[in-house]
């Protein structure tokens, strides 16, 4: 059993970006993800539940057991870097079996033991060779397999991938998940990388100025957004946003922007009950819309084409609407004229309705 | 007319050609990318263009006009660079104003232009502010409109996009696409991004190692790669590669894996006319495969699931074909687990077979 449980916890002294009234837990053979932006205080929680920080309150729970008293090493963890720490004289197999050699492990368990995880992880035609004689994404793998030789309770890693090119962080990505499957053991992963957070994690808890603002699947996450900042923090291209009001006439309501009006007469006690004044802001997902040449039934808005971004397997259409750019995802090639009119058709059940005082989500 | 012509262009650095009997031919008004890796060639190109090196062989014509032995300020270009140079002690206005007060331009027409120029990069609202006060995306547009304001023939860009953070960029792309067709200037563009070379270019020129692998529309680049190098660079997640012989069996022709023989008789000309060995590599891409329970097509073979990434508005399943993955991209709501035993199915037009000793595409 290694749940990991951090209640109330807070840390604001130090020079690390605080954290307040951490309350988060990562079930037993859980794949959590603190998902933020730099300097949002993700790796202050890493380190509050690795031993290297001392919590100001709460407390932090690895199993049944209250740690805030116990050392790093105590805590049975093992932690992984943005930056790896290989030793630069020592063979790859020496690397991976100097953490059981310090724990005074027999040589033939230590010698199976290295034989096991260089399987694992791909790296057993490496073990006679010098960290300098690694490939960046071999290195990452090597400091892994430091971590995992000594079967610790609980992984904890601080932005793996982020020095590794796009092509390895994607292959590695996968890599990473099917080994956490295969542990079976407990691992809290920090990233600011969203597409590494939703393709990895079992649940996320995406952290903005030092507190868990969302806590759920990734799914979840990208469906129900419950704030501004986490509609427009997760996914790529962004959440498209329009300021609107709620607007009465003869009898309908209506979310009135600048370059739009929809009819949300079936919505609108709804939306009014958990509104706070009258303004509004509508998002929906760029590939939530549709592109038509012609104005189309149901709901819409009408726009001229900024620019078209070919990507290969799809394209970014780029359509202003009123002062708004918004950005709409389509499969295929593309071809549309720069200053073309065209209407973006989307369905109701597609709309985020966010309250602009309260940036809350509301719908 | 600032056509802008290299031909046979070489550079020497020490015993290192960096740049090897380059040929590229840029129209006028076209947004070009130089395309490639760190080391292929692609910044020495572009400084070798601006005047700021010099080749050891072959010639440089802007317009008609043989640049080599002109410097750097007679070419009449203008240079962007990844780290914007302003002055720091000068606000926006003056920044923008520079170039042409060291031209001498009358007070006037200086305020005019920097006006205009404002306005098309939406910095008017920002003209009092000094740099330090500037966001990075702020400050890559006041840096892009000191160079556009004097107007120059061609516009040389380097990376002018890379340090700044992932939501920016995808922003920062459009409008610099954008606002190269309202200029109608020839802009060259380094990057190793793939993804910005296919959004905002008319042609891609794709370098290795000093060379041109492939210059052409980035639909064709996507779609028709000549190589294995470009087939495996454009794209992400990658083309998918798999090792097969081109086996002949009771007058059939096989693309056999060892895993899987996919009946490729209906290409039999083209494959044994164009293949020097039977050794290929087999190559499709993520978007291209259909995963079905049973099998459908003539071009279907076996996987299982290693792991699955949902990445919000897309899936990409990761499946093990004998020692190969295989990415996968499936629609969000798409249901699979580890260890599922699926069936992927190419459709005819959309893979490639590549010549495993010339790397070249056969088909």
């Amino acid at each position: 059993m290694a749940e990991v449980k951090l209640s109330k916890v807070s840390k604001a002294t130090g020079v690390l970006c605080p954290v307040f009234d951490i309350d988060l837990k990562a079930a037993d053979k859980e794949f959590l993800t603190l998902l933020a932006p730099s300097g949002s205080g993700k790796s202050t929680i890493l380190r509050l539940i690795a031993g290297l920080e001392v919590p100001d309150e709460g407390e932090i729970y690895i199993g049944d057991e209250l740690v805030n008293d116990l050392t790093p090493a105590e805590r049975d963890i093992a932690m992984v870097f943005q930056t790896y720490a290989l030793y630069p004289h020592l063979t790859v197999y020496r690397n991976l079996s100097s953490p059981l050699e310090a724990k005074n492990t027999p040589k033939d368990e230590i010698d199976s033991r290295v034989k096991e995880v260089a399987e694992i992880l791909g790296i057993t035609p490496l073990l006679e060779k010098y960290p300098t004689q690694l490939s960046g994404g071999e290195m990452q793998r090597v400091a892994i397999g430091r971590a995992i030789i000594r079967r610790p309770r609980v992984y904890l890693l601080d932005e793996p991938l982020t020095n590794l090119d796009a092509k390895l962080r994607v292959h590695m990505r996968a890599e990473l998940k099917r080994l956490q499957k295969e542990l079976g053991q407990t691992m809290i992963y920090a990233t600011h990388d969203e597409l590494e957070a939703l393709s990895m994690s079992d649940k996320i808890a995406v952290i903005h100025g030092g507190r868990i603002v969302q806590y759920g699947t990734p799914m979840d996450v990208f469906q129900h957004p419950k704030n501004l900042f986490v509609a427009t923090f997760v996914g790529t291209p962004s959440m498209n946003l329009f300021d609107c009001s709620l607007v009465e006439k003869e009898g309908h309501t209506y979310l009135e922007g600048e370059a739009f009006s929809i009819d949300v007469s079936d919505l609108a006690s709804l939306i009014r009950s958990r509104l706070s004044n009258s303004e509004l802001i509508l998002g929906i997902r760029p590939n939530d819309f549709e592109v038509h040449r012609e104005k189309p039934p149901g709901d819409h808005m009408e726009g001229e084409v900024y620019v078209v971004e070919p990507m290969g397997a799809s394209a970014i259409v780029d359509v202003k609407i009123g002062s708004v750019l918004a950005k709409v995802k389509v499969p295929g090639s593309y071809s549309l004229d720069i200053g073309s009119r065209v209407w973006l058709a989307f369905s109701r059940d597609k709309m985020h309705i966010f309250d602009k005082n309260t940036r809350e989500a509301i719908l | 007319m600032a056509r802008v012509t290299v031909k046979n262009l070489t550079k020497r650095f020490g015993k290192i050609t960096a740049v090897n009997r380059l040929n590229l031919d840029v129209e006028d008004k076209r947004f070009v990318c130089l395309l490639g890796p760190s080391g292929c060639g692609k910044t020495t190109t572009l400084r070798m263009i601006a005047g700021l090196e010099v080749p050891d062989e072959g010639e440089i014509y802007i317009g008609d006009e043989l640049v080599n032995d002109l410097t750097p300020a007679e070419r009449d270009i203008a240079m962007v660079f990844q780290f914007y140079a302003l002055y720091p002690t000068l606000n926006v206005y003056d920044n923008l104003a520079f170039p042409l007060r060291a031209q001498k331009t009358p007070r006037e027409e200086v305020d005019k232009r920097v006006r205009e120029v404002a306005e098309i990069l939406g910095l008017s609202s920002i003209l009092h502010l000094k740099p330090d006060q500037l966001t990075p995306g702020e400050s890559q547009r006041v840096a892009i409109g000191r160079a556009i304001i004097r107007r120059p023939r061609v516009y040389l860009l380097d990376e002018p996009l890379t340090n700044l953070d992932a939501k920016l960029r995808a922003r920062m792309r459009a409008e610099l696409k954008r606002l190269q067709k309202e200029l109608g200037q020839t802009a060259i563009y380094v990057t190793h991004d793939q993804l910005e070379a296919m959004t905002m270019a008319d042609k891609i020129a794709v370098m290795n190692q000093g060379v041109l692998q492939q210059y052409d529309t980035p639909d064709n680049i996507y779609n028709h790669p000549e190589n294995l190098f470009v087939a495996g660079f454009i794209g992400s997640p990658s083309m998918n590669f798999i090792e097969c012989t081109l086996t002949e069996k009771d007058n059939l022709l096989y693309l056999d894996s060892g895993e899987f023989q996919l009946d490729v008789s209906e290409l039999r000309e083209i494959l044994l006319g164009g293949a020097k060995e039977k050794e290929v590599i087999l190559g499709f891409r993520p978007e291209n495969i259909t995963v079905e329970a049973k099998p459908t097509g003539r071009y279907s073979l076996q996987g299982e699931v290693y792991v699955v990434e949902p990445l919000g508005d897309q899936t990409i399943l990761d499946f093990k074909v004998g020692g190969d993955i295989v990415k996968a991209i499936v629609p969000p709501d798409f249901k699979a687990d580890i260890g599922d035993k699926l069936w992927l199915t190419l459709s005819k037009d959309k893979f490639h077979v590549i010549d495993k000793k010339t790397e070249k595409v056969i088909v």
